[in-house]
């Protein structure tokens, strides 16, 4: 009954063909079969948003999805997002404004973070806390978080 | 924690998802979204041998105008699409002020209409948004197609008139002339403690609670009401909230009250 399904999913611009067991979530895949462990996994029941990854340019939660579910899809990760350097204003900014204390939420929080900044419009404190309130943080009590994305926001053209 | 194994299929038409369901009855779910389901079996409260992914399946996304001025919305149209349609803040705007309601961005951008239709919640936004607007849901099965007022739709807890081998294919919303939608909750995005979907239509209202039963609750008579201190006088009549961890029943009747003034004023 549980056989793998056959998938095929372009991660961070690379083709990539599995067998995968339908029970194992897209972020289970991308960390145990590809190797890219950035994306983490905290409370496996979509609460926490550290799995947080996009799919077809949209966020998503990664424990929330099953890999075979982004058969034909297009995935991007943390390490896509860093190594394009997409994301560079606001790791600069997270940096600046001591926006992570032991950093287990920030990859979560810079892809939610980054929809904002893709969608180029200003955004209040307000809206900024909206938008990344399913990503937890336990450190930093987001103040710094919300700085550093401001700061981005609105410095952007 | 880990989903438990199941099958998977994804198939990409109805005739082949009414056979599988058909084919494996009980031990079948739907998938669509996954955004509720997929939870639940991460926290192994279910158990199902075959996920019927019906994402493949063309012609549940759309959200058209319909006659008489409303809107039909397909099952697949996710939480994120209604919040930005123009067509819904325009025909249906009571559906797009629920939904910023719902969980994160994250996860509106997978959740679908259907699904939370479906899986019925009483604490869902959805449901009650349905019942409020006297929504048609439109249900599809080998048989044809077979039309239900969302006021017969939700039966119970998470229990529905959706019989097994059927599938939600969408929803119709006739237009209102004014609708509000308010919800208490401990923080953005987690389950209401109680909220409310109103709507006014000339000088009818119709108010649809969540949160205050095992399905969402037409308050019958504070929607009769002419004015509001009748109307929060009807809800002792029209409600019975269930305790939760952190609110008695009458502090949910309370609440359920301050929303119904909330929701007079705009209206």
């Amino acid at each position: 009954m549980e056989h793998a399904v056959e998938t095929t999913l372009t991660v961070n611009g690379t083709r990539v063909s599995r067998r995968i067991a339908p029970r194992q979530h897209l972020v289970d895949f991308l960390r145990d079969e590809l190797g890219l462990t950035g994306s983490h996994i905290g409370c496996e029941h979509g609460v926490c948003g550290a799995c947080t990854v996009r799919v077809n340019g949209e966020i998503v939660r990664g424990c929330l999805m099953l890999a075979v579910q982004a058969n034909g899809c297009r995935v991007d990760t943390i390490e896509g997002l860093s190594d394009s350097g997409e994301l560079k204003a606001l790791q600069k900014a997270f940096h600046e404004k001591n926006a992570l204390q032991c950093g287990f939420c920030t990859p979560g929080m810079l892809m939610a973070a980054q929809d904002l900044v893709v969608q180029k419009k200003k955004c209040s404190r307000e809206e900024i806390r909206s938008h990344i309130s399913g990503n937890y943080c336990r450190c930093t009590g987001y103040q710094a978080i919300v700085d550093a994305i401001e700061q981005v926001l609105n410095g952007q053209s | 924690m880990k989903a438990p194994s199941f099958a998977y299929a994804r198939p990409g038409t109805l005739a082949e998802a009414f056979d599988l369901l058909e084919r494996h009855g009980e031990r079948a779910r739907i998938l669509a979204g996954g955004q509720s389901l997929i939870p639940s079996l991460n926290m192994r409260l279910s158990s199902p041998g075959l996920l019927v992914d019906i994402t493949g399946i063309p012609g549940l996304s759309k959200i058209e105008a319909s006659a008489g001025g409303g809107l039909r919305i397909g099952a697949l149209v996710t939480h994120a699409q209604i919040e930005k349609s123009p067509d819904v803040r325009k025909h249906a705007p009571l559906l797009a002020q629920a939904a910023p309601h719902i969980a994160h961005p994250a996860i509106r951008n997978r959740g679908t209409l259907g699904g939370s239709l479906a899986l019925a919640d009483p604490a869902a936004e959805y449901p009650a948004c349905a019942l409020a607007l006297n929504a048609t849901f439109i249900v599809l099965s080998k048989k044809g197609e077979r039309r239900v007022k969302a006021t017969e739709f939700f039966k119970g807890l998470f229990e529905t008139d959706l019989k097994s081998a059927e599938i939600l294919a969408a929803a119709e919303f006739p237009a209102v002339d004014k609708s509000a939608f308010v919800e208490l909750a401990r923080r953005h995005g987690d389950y209401a403690i109680v909220g409310l979907a109103a709507v006014r239509t000339g000088s009818q209202k119709r108010f649809a609670f969540l949160g205050a039963g095992a399905t969402p609750v037409l308050a019958v008579n504070a929607s009769k009401a002419s004015s509001l201190e009748e109307a929060r006088q009807a809800l002792e009549k029209d409600l019975d909230p269930p305790a939760d961890l952190y609110h008695s029943s009458p502090t949910k009747l309370h609440l359920a009250g301050v929303l119904l003034e909330r929701a007079w004023n705009t209206l």
